[in-house]
C-alpha cells in the first residue's frame, strides 16, 4: 500500500505494522466487518416483517392461520437457536433444489436421496454448476440472511404478539364505538399504539441478533470469526512476507471490543428511540414527560 | 446389528467408553440417538456446574453493582457489560486462544485449553454476569416497606441482609432467573462449535448431530432428534427451578403465588 512497503524485513515497528495493516488480506478482513453490518441491516426488517406476519396470523379469525401463527411463535421455544441455523441453512438449499428438480426435470426417474448423496439433475442445481464465484457467495449470504429472518422472526412474532394484546382495550372499543371496521382499527389504533409496548422487547431482540452474528461462521460465510482465524494464525515466512506467531489472541480482542462498542451504540440510541416514541402516550413514562415539559 | 448392542457400545462414548470409532455408514435411528444422546452428557455437564457456581458469583456481582462505594461498583458494571455486551461465542474463542497462549507461560494453564474446563469457565462467567443483572434488577425491585420493617424492628446489617434482604430478591428474580437458566444449557452447545477442539471426538450433542448431519447430508433427522433431547432438558429444568420458585414463595397467600408464576421469555 505505501511506497516504503517493498522490503518488510528492513522496516521499523511502527513502519511494518502500516504495512502489515493494509495489506490485501487484511483489507478482506475489514470488508467483512462491513458483512456482519450488512447481514444485520438486511436481517433486522426481514425479522421484523416475518413477525409482523407471524403476529398477525396468530391473531387470525381463521383457524388454521391462527394455529400456524402459534406453532411459528411455538418454534423457537425449547431448542437452541443455533439448532435451527444449523438445520435451516441445509433444509433450505435441499428444498430449493428439490423445488426447482421437481418443476426443471419431469423426466427423471431415479431417487435423489441415495444413501449420504443428495442428487437432482444438473439444470436444478444451485446455483447452477457454471456460475461464477461471486454468485456462490451471494448464494449463501442470502440463504443465512433467510435463516436468520425465520428465526429472529419467529422471537419477534412473540414480541408484536404480546404488544398487540398490551394496547388498552378501551382504545379499540372506542374505535368500534367510532364506527371503524376490524381492518381501520387494527391500522390506525393498534399499530400506531403498539410500538411503544413492543420497543422494549425489540431493542432486547435486537441486541441479541446483533450477538448472534458472529454465527454466519458456521453457516460457511466468510466474516469476521473467519478472517481473525486465518489471519491470526502463526504465519510462516516461506508464504508470506509479513511472519509473525499466533496473534489469535489478539484478532478476537479486536472483534470482542467491535462487539462492544457495537452494543454500546446500540444502547444509547435504543434509549432515545424509546423517549420519543414515549412521547403523548397513555404510560407512565408519557405522564413523566408530560411532568417535566409543564 | 441390534439396537440394544448399540446403545452398549455408543451410551458414554461421549466421555470415551465404549466403541473408539464412530459409525460410518448406513446410519441407523438408533445410533443416531444413542450417539445424540451420549452428548447431552457434556451439555448437562457444563449446564450444571455453570448454574451452581455462576449462581454464587451472580449474587456476589449483584451486591456489588447495587454497593454504595465506586471501587466496588465499577468493577462490578464492567463485569456484567463486559460479559452481556459481547458474543458468547467469540468469548469462546477469545478464551480459547487466551489460554492456549497462556499455556507457553506456565505449565498451570494447561486444563484451560480443553472444553471440560476452559469452556466451562467462560459459560461460569457469562451466567454470572447475565445473573448478576438480573438479580441487580430484583435487588432494587425489593419493596421499601420490607426494608422499613426491618429497620423497625430492630434488624440491620448481615442480619438483615440474611433474614429480609437475600430472601426477597431471590423470590423476585428467580422466575427471570430460570429463563436465564434455560438459555445457559441452550449456550452450551455453542462449546465444540468454537474453538474448543473435541478431543477423540468426544463432543455434546450438537457435535454429534453436525455429525450425521454432515456424513448423511440429511438435516431432517439428526436436528430433530437433538430437538427432542433439548425440549426434554428444558422441560426438567423449568420443572426443578418451579419446585424451587414454589418453596421460596411458600409464605405467600395462594393467589399471590398464582401471580409470580413463570412466563418464560424467549430472549435472554
Amino acid at each position: 500500500m505505501f511506497s516504503f512497503c517493498t522490503d518488510p524485513e528492513a522496516l521499523g515497528t511502527l513502519r511494518w505494522f502500516a504495512c502489515y495493516l493494509t495489506t490485501g488480506k487484511q483489507m478482506g478482513f475489514y470488508t467483512s466487518f462491513g458483512t456482519v453490518l450488512l447481514l444485520l441491516a438486511i436481517t433486522a426488517p426481514a425479522a421484523l416483517a416475518f413477525g409482523f406476519g407471524g403476529a398477525m396470523a396468530a391473531r387470525s379469525r381463521v383457524l388454521p392461520l391462527r394455529w400456524l401463527g402459534h406453532g411459528y411463535i411455538a418454534l423457537v421455544r425449547g431448542v437452541p437457536d443455533i439448532v435451527y441455523f444449523l438445520f435451516f441453512v441445509i433444509a433450505l438449499d435441499q428444498g430449493l433444489e428439490w423445488v426447482r428438480h421437481k418443476l426443471l426435470c419431469p423426466g427423471w426417474d431415479a431417487p435423489i436421496r441415495q444413501g449420504a448423496d443428495f442428487i437432482v439433475c444438473s439444470q436444478a442445481k444451485l446455483p447452477l454448476g457454471n456460475a461464477a464465484q461471486w454468485v456462490h457467495e451471494v448464494y449463501g449470504f442470502s440463504l443465512a440472511v433467510v435463516t436468520f429472518a425465520i428465526v429472529f422472526g419467529a422471537f419477534a412474532a412473540n414480541v408484536l404478539f404480546g404488544a398487540m394484546r398490551a394496547v388498552p382495550r378501551a382504545q379499540l372499543e372506542t374505535a368500534a364505538a367510532y364506527g371503524l371496521s376490524r381492518r381501520q382499527t387494527f391500522r390506525r389504533i393498534l399499530v400506531p399504539q403498539m410500538w411503544v409496548y413492543a420497543l422494549p422487547g425489540l431493542g432486547n431482540l435486537w441486541m441479541v441478533l446483533v450477538k448472534a452474528t458472529p454465527l454466519l461462521f458456521l453457516l460457511g460465510v466468510e466474516d469476521i470469526v473467519y478472517w481473525a482465524r486465518e489471519l491470526g494464525g502463526t504465519a510462516n515466512p516461506r508464504y508470506t512476507a509479513y511472519p509473525h506467531g499466533d496473534w489469535r489472541v489478539w484478532y478476537f480482542l479486536a472483534l470482542l471490543v467491535f462487539y462492544l462498542i457495537l452494543t454500546r451504540i446500540s444502547e444509547v440510541w435504543l434509549e432515545r428511540l424509546m423517549t420519543r416514541l414515549t412521547r403523548g402516550q397513555a404510560t407512565t413514562g408519557g405522564d413523566a414527560q408530560r411532568k417535566a415539559a409543564a | 446389528m441390534s439396537c440394544l448392542q448399540t446403545i452398549q457400545d455408543y451410551a458414554f462414548r461421549s466421555l470415551g467408553y465404549g466403541e473408539r470409532l464412530l459409525p460410518r455408514g448406513d446410519f441407523t435411528l438408533c445410533q443416531q440417538v444413542t450417539l445424540i444422546g451420549s452428548g447431552m452428557i457434556w451439555n448437562i455437564y457444563f449446564g450444571v456446574i455453570a448454574v451452581l457456581i455462576g449462581f454464587c458469583i451472580a449474587i456476589a456481582v449483584a451486591l456489588g453493582k447495587g454497593a454504595r462505594r465506586v471501587w466496588i461498583r465499577k468493577p462490578a458494571e464492567w463485569f456484567i457489560f463486559l460479559f452481556r455486551g459481547s458474543p458468547l461465542f467469540i468469548q469462546f474463542f477469545f478464551a480459547y486462544f487466551l489460554f492456549l497462549s497462556l499455556k507457553g507461560v506456565s505449565s498451570i494453564f494447561d486444563p484451560f485449553t480443553s472444553a471440560a474446563l476452559g469452556a466451562l469457565v467462560v459459560l461460569v462467567l457469562n451466567t454470572a454476569a447475565y445473573s448478576g443483572e438480573i438479580f441487580y434488577g430484583a435487588l432494587r425491585a425489593i419493596p421499601r416497606g420490607d426494608v422499613e420493617a426491618a429497620d423497625a424492628y430492630g434488624f440491620s446489617g448481615w442480619a438483615r441482609f440474611r433474614k429480609i434482604i437475600w430472601p426477597t430478591m431471590l423470590r423476585l428474580g428467580w422466575p427471570a432467573y430460570t429463563n436465564e437458566a434455560i438459555f445457559l444449557f441452550h449456550a452450551t452447545t455453542l462449546v465444540f462449535l468454537s474453538g474448543f477442539p473435541a478431543w477423540q471426538q468426544r463432543g455434546d450433542a450438537l457435535y454429534y448431530a453436525s455429525y450425521f448431519a454432515d456424513k448423511t447430508f440429511n438435516p431432517f433427522v439428526p436436528y430433530p432428534i437433538l430437538a427432542g433431547f433439548f425440549i426434554a432438558l428444558t422441560l426438567s429444568v423449568i420443572t426443578i427451578m418451579g419446585a424451587i420458585g414454589r418453596r421460596l414463595n411458600r409464605h405467600l397467600p395462594a393467589e399471590r403465588q398464582q401471580r409470580m408464576r413463570l412466563r418464560p421469555n424467549l430472549i435472554r
